[in-house]
């Protein structure tokens, strides 16, 4: 819907299903296409499948049945153009800020170890990250640690990336804060967003499309588009549209709960 | 370092005690050299004969860490193949455990006959009694990696070996340096175990364990005293060698690292 032309849609999902072995079903053909740049949000109460999705679209798990295609081609093989962003941030222990953002990199194997530096090294300046290049995970606090994993995900450059709720652990100042440091790198780099969440402001505030997803099973129940134009700023969160449209989603959220 | 000084005192305090009460009750009871020799006599044994103890500290050493230094090696090693599927696990495990159950003392004999008497078979006997607990623990740390941080590998489609010496193994290294602490104390028993049953017997070629039995069979009690203080010594070196390499190697990133393990 969102694309007009006759080019195949950036990512379309066709039908898309995911039995448990235990019989459950968390998805049930769910269809979806997203243009190229989308930031789209799914929200939904617990059981409605919405990370699950993610982890189809990653490749993570396997589809019981229905097509994926990422930019022409199956999940396991549109890896190399996605990032994922996980609920905790995943940082190696071990390694020093600069040694995780290193990491994707470092795998793919394409770079030389100064080649690599150099670019994270740039990257940790532009997500403020510099002057803990050299400390350890550990050392750092929770807004701070989702910082380098997000930084770590842009470093190899998706085009897509999947967020699994990366600020629900977050105090909402932080959350704020980091919302707005997603656009503004967004506003760098284009890259298409698929966004796992609970906060109705969040989802809002990030998206250009929401999608509100009913449990039990997993379905969509109603796509909410966000016409803010970018870039969004801080002042968008107090103007009266905004809050208009998150009373609207917030009132489609409690009825897709009230439906469970 | 000032805390460490500061707890020292009290165990200083007690091997004072220690020492008086020994000596008192030498005194007291008349108890003749051979059966107990007071602490001045165990001094001056050492003082006496410190360079036969220097030579056969020396001797056990290299056995120990001989044996220790393959245990570490060959026990990582299982351990990667431990970790590439739980039916191997499950194949193979159970007979890993012979090597902590089956008493070392009754292998030992086996392995005069199979290898002859000498360093090598000492060496043996220390690395098998070593090899259990760095098996069990690295396993242990390998194969309990966060599954977020294998997804995250995954989708960088990473390669087996990439997961195994990126993910696994530095996941692995606290748990790897549990059993290196386990197997430094043991490793010098394994090797005075072994030197009962295998040293070589040629002159100046006999370990701690060989000197222990020469010592008692010449009942010679201050020097067997003297013996056991620098067998003690050596287990001591070993296990404060590996906690600073685990310092080394940990507290940048491991909280745990400079907290002792309850044991």
């Amino acid at each position: 819907m969102s694309d007009a032309s006759s080019t195949p849609p950036f990512i379309s999902l066709a039908d898309v299903t995911k039995t448990w072995s235990s019989g459950s079903t968390a998805l049930d053909r769910v269809s979806l296409t997203v243009a190229k740049g989308d930031f789209v949000s799914l929200i939904g109460p617990s059981g409605c499948g919405k990370s699950t999705l993610l982890r189809l679209l990653s490749g993570l798990s396997p589809l019981t049945s229905g097509r994926i295609t990422v930019d022409g081609m199956m999940p396991d093989a549109a890896r190399e153009i996605m990032s994922f962003i996980f609920q905790d941030a995943t940082l190696l222990p071990w390694r020093t800020v600069l040694g995780n953002v290193e990491l994707g990199l470092e795998l793919e194997r394409k770079s030389t170890r100064e080649q690599r530096r150099a670019k994270c090294t740039d990257l940790l300046k532009l997500v403020g990250l510099a002057d803990v290049a050299n400390h350890y995970p550990r050392q750092l606090s929770g807004g701070m640690k989702m910082r380098v994993s997000i930084a770590r995900a842009l470093a190899t450059r998706p085009k897509v990336l999947l967020m699994d709720e990366p600020f629900g652990a977050l105090d909402e100042m932080t959350r704020d804060f980091l919302n707005e440091e997603v656009l503004r790198l967004r506003d760098n780099d284009q890259f298409t967003t698929f966004f796992v969440t609970h906060s109705v402001a969040e989802a809002v505030f990030l998206s250009t499309r929401i999608i509100v997803l009913r449990a039990k099973p997993g379905r969509i129940e109603r796509e909410i588009p966000v016409p803010f134009p970018f870039p969004r700023t801080a002042a968008l969160r107090s103007a009266p549209e905004y809050l208009a449209l998150v009373g609207e989603v917030s009132a489609a959220l409690r009825a897709v709960k009230a439906l469970a | 370092m000032k805390k460490l000084l500061r707890s020292a005192g009290w165990p200083l305090g007690v091997l004072v005690a220690v020492l008086a009460l020994w000596q008192g009750a030498c005194i007291a009871f008349k108890i003749p050299g051979y059966i107990l020799p007071a602490p001045p006599a165990v001094c001056a044994a050492v003082i006496e004969r410190h360079e036969s103890l220097i030579n056969a500290f020396r001797i056990t050493a290299l056995e120990a860490a001989g044996g220790y230094a393959l245990s570490i090696f060959v026990g990582v090693i299982i351990a990667f193949f431990f970790a590439q599927s739980p039916v191997i696990r499950r194949s193979f495990f159970p007979y890993t455990i012979l090597l902590q159950t089956v008493p070392i003392v009754a292998v030992a004999p086996l392995i005069l006959m199979w290898f002859g008497s000498g360093l090598r078979s000492v060496m043996l006997v220390a690395f098998i009694i070593c090899l259990f607990p760095i098996i069990a623990n690295t396993t242990q740390g390998l194969i309990t990696v966060p599954r977020n941080l294998v997804d995250l590998f995954m989708m960088a489609n990473a390669s087996r070996a990439q997961v195994l010496l990126k993910l696994r193994f530095p996941h692995a290294v606290p748990n790897l340096f549990v059993g290196l602490r386990i197997s430094a104390g043991i490793s010098v028993i394994g090797a005075i175990t072994g030197e009962f049953f295998a040293s070589s017997n040629a002159v100046g070629q006999g370990g701690l364990g060989y000197s222990i039995t020469y010592a008692n069979s010449q009942l010679q009690t201050d020097y067997l005293f003297a013996l056991v203080l620098t067998a003690s010594a050596l287990g001591f070196l070993f296990f404060f060698i590996v906690i600073f390499f685990e310092w080394l190697c940990l507290h940048h990133w491991h909280e745990a690292a400079m907290k002792p393990e309850a044991e």
